[in-house]
C-alpha cells in the first residue's frame, strides 16, 4: 500500500531530477576531486540501483502515465511507464549502478576542473536515457534524443586537444544528427490529428500501408545510425575508442539500446500494420551488421576498436530478432513472436552487461599500463588478477559460453530460428537456414576474437617490460566490475525469471508472453516452446562442469604428485626467447584475414629480405568509408561550393535577393 | 453616402505617408532623410491616435504615444548624433539614378494595391483602404535599402520599413497586442543603437561607410 502512494514513474522523475542535481552539483568543486569520486560518483550509483529497483517494480504494473508541466506554454511533456520502458530502464539502471561505482574510482586521476564538467556531461547523458524511455510524446522524445547525442558528443570529446578525437566525435554527431531527421520525420509521418504529437494520438490514427511503411523505413534509418547499423556504423568504432572508459561502456551498453528501444517502440506499439518483408530486410541489416562486425572485430589490434565492432556484432543479432519478431507477428504467429522478442530483450540486456564489463575492464588495463594496443600488452594476469577474473566472465559471456548469459540470447534466438520453417512463405523457409547459419558463424567467429583478447591481453607473457608496474584495479573499480560480473552470472543462472519479468513486455508488444511455456517446468529448466523441441538448465550445466573439475583436480591429487611445479616452457629447441616471440594479435587473426579478404581493404607492407630495420605494418580499413561515405562527402562539398555563388559578400545583392523572395511570395501565395 | 471625418483623416494621413516614403526614396542627403523619417513618425502617431478616437481602442492611445516619442523624438535624435560624430551630412550616392527608381517605386505601389485588396475586401475594419498603402511603403522602403550605398540610409530604409508594417497592423487589424508592440519598439531602438556601434566599427575598418568594402568579408 505504501509504495502506491509513490508510483514508480514519480520515482523515475525524482532520479533524474537527482542525476540533474548531482551533475549541477560537481560543477561547484572546483578546487579538488575528491567531493566528485567520493560523494558524487557513489551517490549517483544509489540513483541508478533507484531506477533499477523502480523499473523491475513497474515490470509487472500496469502502463502509467503523467504530464509534467515543463516544455513550451501549451505543450507539456507527456510521459508514460509501461513494461518496455520499465525493462529498458531495468537495463539503465543495472549497467549505470556497476559504471558509475567504478567511475569513483576510475576518475580520480582527471584533474578537479575536467572532472566536474565531466560529471555533470555524464549525469546528463543518463538523464537523458531515462527520459527517452519515458518520453510518451514526440516532442520530449525529441529533446531527449538530442539531449543525449549531444551530451555524449561532450563525452566523447573529453579529451579534445587531440586532433583524431575532435574528429571522431565531429563524424559521431553528424551521423547522430542525420538520424535524428530520419527519427523526426519518421515521428512527422506517425502524427495524429490536428498534428498531435502524444505518442497516445499516434497510436490512435491508423495509417495506410504505404505510409506505415514510410514510417517504418525512416524508423529503422534514423534508429539504425544511434545502433550502428550497417551501413551507418562508421562512427562507432571512432567514437567508442574516443571516449573515456566508462563512457564507452554506457554508450556501448545503454546507449545503442536507446535506437532498439525507439525501434521497437515505434514498429510494434505506434504502427498497428506490420508488413513481412520489413522483418526479412531488418534481419538482412541485422546479419550483414553482425558479420561485418565480428570479422571487423578479429582484426582490430586496438582493445577498445576491438570492442567497438564487437558492439556492431551484437546489435546486428539484436537486429536480426526484431526482424524475426516483426516476421512472425506478421504472420500471426504470437508464441513465435513473444520468443523472438524475448530473446532480443534478453540478448539486449546481456550485452549492456558483458559489454560495460568487457569497456570497464580496458579502462583498468588503459590505467595500469597507458597502452591499447594489443601488440604491447600481455601477461596481465599476474599483475592485474581481479581484473583478469572479472573481464573473463565478461569474455566468457560474451563468446556465448554456456552458463553464462551470452549463451541463453543467443540459444533463444536460435530457437526462433529453427521454428522458422512454419512461416508460410516458401522463399522465406529456404533463406532462413542460410541465416541461421550466418548468425552461428557471427557467434563463433565472436568466441575466437575473445579468445584473441582475453589471450593477448592478460595471458602470456608482457611484451614491454614497462607491464611489470602494472597495479590492480582499486577499491571502487573492482566493486563495479564485480556487479557487472555478478549481472552476467545471475542472468545465466536463472533465464526462466528473466523469461516471466518479460512476459508483461512481450504481453504489451505482440499480444503473448512465453511465461507459461518457459516456466512449465519450474525455475530449474528454460523450456521456451515445449520440452519436447528445447529445453536448457544452466544451473544443471554449471552443477557438471563443477563436477568435472573437482573431479579432475582429485583424480590429479590422488594419482600424480599433486604439486604445483613451474618449469621453463619447451622451447623448440631454440635458446633464445623473449616475450616478443608470442603470437600476436595480427598473427592470431590472421587466418579470419585471410578467409575473409574480399570483405577488408588491406594495405600490407612487407619487409624484404635484406633490410637492415625490418619493419611490418598491416593496416585494414572499411569497404564502407571508401564505397559510400567519402563519395557523399565530396558530393556534399561539391554542392556547398555551388550554393557558396550566391554567396557574394554584397550587402545589396542579399537584400535583393530577400526583397525578390518578399514580392514573389506576395504574388503567388495571395 | 457621406465619409465619416475619421475615416478621411486617416486616408489623408495615409496618402502623406506614401508620399513621404516617395520623398525618401528621391531623397540624397542624409540630413534630410532623417528629418523625413521622423515626419513619417509624426504622421504614423496621429493616424494611430486618430484610429484610437474613431474607435476607442485604449492600447491605441499608448502605442500612439510611443510612436511619438521614439519614432519622432528619440530615434532622430540618435540618428542626428550618429551622423554629426561620423561627420557625414553630405549627399548619398545611389546604386541606380533617382528617375529609375522612382518608376520602380511606381510600378511596386501598383503591386502592393493588386496584393492586398482581397485582403482589405476580407478585413472589417474601416481603415482597410489603407493596407495597400501600408504595403506600398514597406515595399518603397526595402527598396530604399536596396539601392543605396552608404549604411546610414540603409539603417533609415530599415527603420521606416517597420513604420510600414507598423501602419499595416493598425489598419488592418487595429494595431498589434501590447506586447508586440513593445517587443518591436525595443527591438528597433536596440537594432540602430547596435548599428550604430558597427558604423564606428566598419569606419575604424575601412576608413569609409561604403558598403560595397564588405564584400572582402566574403569567405571563398
Amino acid at each position: 500500500m505504501r509504495i502506491a502512494l509513490f508510483p514508480p514513474i514519480d520515482i523515475v522523475l525524482i532520479i533524474i531530477a537527482c542525476w540533474l542535481a548531482l551533475g549541477l552539483l560537481s560543477l561547484f568543486s572546483q578546487r579538488s576531486a575528491t567531493p566528485v569520486t567520493r560523494w558524487v560518483m557513489p551517490a549517483s550509483a544509489l540513483a541508478s540501483g533507484a531506477l533499477l529497483a523502480a523499473g523491475l517494480f513497474a515490470l509487472a504494473q500496469p502502463p502509467e502515465t503523467a504530464i509534467l508541466p515543463l516544455g513550451l506554454p501549451g505543450l507539456p511533456f507527456h510521459l508514460r511507464l509501461d513494461p518496455l520502458s520499465a525493462f529498458f530502464l531495468v537495463l539503465e539502471g543495472g549497467t549505470s549502478f556497476g559504471i558509475s561505482l567504478y567511475s569513483a574510482g576510475y576518475f580520480q586521476q582527471r584533474t578537479p576542473r575536467q572532472l566536474g564538467i565531466l560529471s555533470l556531461e555524464y549525469h546528463l547523458f543518463l538523464a537523458s536515457m531515462a527520459l527517452i524511455f519515458v518520453a510518451d510524446d514526440a516532442y520530449l522524445f525529441m529533446v531527449a534524443w538530442e539531449l543525449m547525442a549531444l551530451s555524449s558528443y561532450f563525452l566523447v570529446t573529453t579529451d579534445h586537444e587531440i586532433g583524431e578525437i575532435r574528429a571522431a566525435g565531429y563524424l559521431y554527431l553528424l551521423i547522430a544528427h542525420i538520424g535524428a531527421l530520419g527519427i523526426l520525420l519518421c515521428f512527422g509521418v506517425l502524427h495524429g490529428a490536428h498534428g498531435d504529437y502524444t505518442f497516445d494520438s499516434m497510436r490512435a490514427a491508423t495509417q495506410t500501408p504505404f505510409w506505415a511503411t514510410v514510417a517504418f523505413l525512416l524508423a529503422l534509418f534514423g534508429f539504425g545510425a544511434k545502433a550502428g547499423m550497417l551501413p551507418l556504423h562508421v562512427w562507432l568504432p571512432e567514437a567508442h575508442p574516443a571516449a573515456p572508459s566508462p563512457v564507452s561502456a554506457l554508450m556501448s551498453g545503454v546507449m545503442l539500446k536507446t535506437a532498439i528501444y525507439g525501434l521497437l517502440r515505434v514498429t510494434f506499439d505506434l504502427l498497428h500494420v506490420q508488413v513481412w518483408w520489413w522483418g526479412a530486410l531488418t534481419l538482412g541489416l541485422g546479419l550483414l551488421s553482425a558479420l561485418f562486425g565480428v570479422l571487423f572485430a578479429a582484426v582490430q589490434t586496438d582493445m577498445k576498436r576491438l570492442l567497438a565492432y564487437s558492439s556492431i556484432e551484437n546489435i546486428g543479432i539484436i537486429l536480426v530478432g526484431i526482424g524475426l519478431t516483426i516476421l512472425f507477428h506478421a504472420y500471426d504467429m504470437g508464441l513465435l513472436a513473444a520468443l523472438a522478442l524475448a530473446a532480443t530483450l534478453y540478448h539486449a540486456l546481456n550485452h549492456a552487461f558483458f559489454k560495460g564489463l568487457l569497456f570497464l575492464g580496458t579502462g583498468s588495463v588503459l590505467h595500469a599500463t597507458g597502452e591499447r594496443n594489443l601488440g604491447r600488452l600481455g601477461g596481465l594476469i599476474h599483475r592485474m588478477p581481479w581484473v583478469a577474473l572479472l573481464s573473463l566472465v565478461g569474455v566468457l559471456a560474451m563468446a556465448g559460453l554456456p552458463p553464462l548469459n551470452g549463451f541463453v540470447s543467443e540459444w533463444l534466438m536460435l530457437q526462433a530460428f529453427l521454428l522458422t520453417p512454419s512461416v508460410p512463405h516458401a522463399y522465406l523457409n529456404m533463406m532462413v537456414p542460410i541465416a541461421a547459419g550466418a548468425l552461428v558463424l557471427a557467434s563463433a567467429t565472436a568466441a575466437y576474437v575473445l579468445v584473441k583478447f582475453y589471450g593477448v591481453v592478460f595471458l602470456g607473457q608482457p611484451r614491454e617490460p614497462r607491464l611489470g608496474q602494472a597495479h590492480d584495479a582499486g577499491g571502487w573499480e573492482r566493486a563495479g566490475l564485480a556487479w557487472l560480473a555478478l549481472g552476467c552470472i545471475l542472468l545465466g543462472l536463472f533465464p526462466v525469471f528473466v523469461i516471466i519479468a518479460l512476459d508483461n513486455v512481450t504481453q504489451s508488444l505482440v499480444g503473448q508472453g512465453l511465461a507459461a511455456s518457459a516456466s512449465a517446468h519450474g525455475w530449474f529448466f528454460l523450456t521456451p516452446v515445449s520440452p519436447a523441441r528445447a529445453s536448457y538448465s544452466p544451473v544443471f550445466f554449471l552443477g557438471v562442469v563443477l563436477l568435472v573439475v573437482v573431479l579432475t583436480f582429485l583424480a590429479v591429487r590422488r594419482f600424480y604428485h599433486g604439486r604445483l611445479r613451474r618449469g621453463a616452457p619447451w622451447d623448440c629447441g631454440f635458446p633464445a626467447q623473449t616475450a616478443r616471440m608470442q603470437d600476436t594479435a595480427e598473427g592470431f587473426g590472421q587466418p579470419i584475414r585471410q578467409i575473409f579478404e574480399p570483405a577488408f581493404k588491406m594495405t600490407r607492407q612487407l619487409p624484404s629480405a635484406f633490410d637492415e630495420h625490418p619493419h611490418y605494418a598491416v593496416s585494414v580499413a572499411d569497404r564502407f568509408w571508401h564505397a559510400l561515405y567519402a563519395p557523399t562527402a565530396r558530393l556534399a562539398e561539391r554542392i556547398s561550393g555551388l550554393i557558396g555563388l550566391i554567396q557574394h559578400g554584397r550587402i545589396h545583392l542579399y537584400l535583393l535577393y530577400s526583397f525578390g523572395t518578399l514580392l514573389l511570395l506576395l504574388f503567388f501565395v495571395r | 453616402m457621406a465619409v465619416p471625418l475619421s475615416s478621411q483623416l486617416i486616408n489623408l494621413f495615409a496618402a502623406l505617408l506614401l508620399l513621404i516614403a516617395f520623398a525618401m526614396l528621391s531623397q540624397r542627403r542624409v540630413l534630410s532623410l532623417i528629418n523625413l523619417y521622423a515626419l513619417q513618425g509624426l504622421v504614423l502617431a496621429l493616424s494611430t491616435a486618430t484610429v484610437a478616437y474613431s474607435t476607442h481602442q485604449e492600447h491605441l492611445y499608448y502605442s500612439a504615444a510611443l510612436t511619438l516619442f521614439l519614432k519622432v523624438l528619440l530615434l532622430p535624435w540618435i540618428l542626428h548624433r550618429l551622423i554629426r560624430r561620423l561627420n557625414i551630412k553630405w549627399d548619398v550616392e545611389t546604386l541606380l539614378n533617382i528617375p529609375t527608381t522612382m518608376l520602380l517605386g511606381i510600378a511596386l505601389v501598383i503591386m502592393a494595391f493588386n496584393v492586398a485588396l482581397p485582403i482589405s475586401q476580407m478585413a472589417g475594419t474601416f481603415t482597410r483602404a489603407t493596407l495597400g498603402i501600408a504595403t506600398a511603403s514597406v515595399l518603397l522602403s526595402f527598396l530604399m535599402m536596396i539601392t543605396r550605398r552608404k549604411a546610414v540610409p540603409q539603417v533609415i530604409g530599415f527603420l521606416s520599413m517597420e513604420n510600414g508594417l507598423f501602419f499595416a497592423a493598425t489598419s488592418a487589424t487595429y494595431g498589434m497586442p501590447m506586447v508586440v508592440e513593445l517587443g518591436i519598439a525595443l527591438d528597433v531602438l536596440v537594432g540602430t543603437v547596435i548599428l550604430g556601434i558597427f558604423f564606428f566599427q566598419i569606419r575604424e575598418a575601412f576608413d569609409s561607410l561604403e558598403l560595397r568594402h564588405l564584400e572582402r568579408l566574403r569567405e571563398d
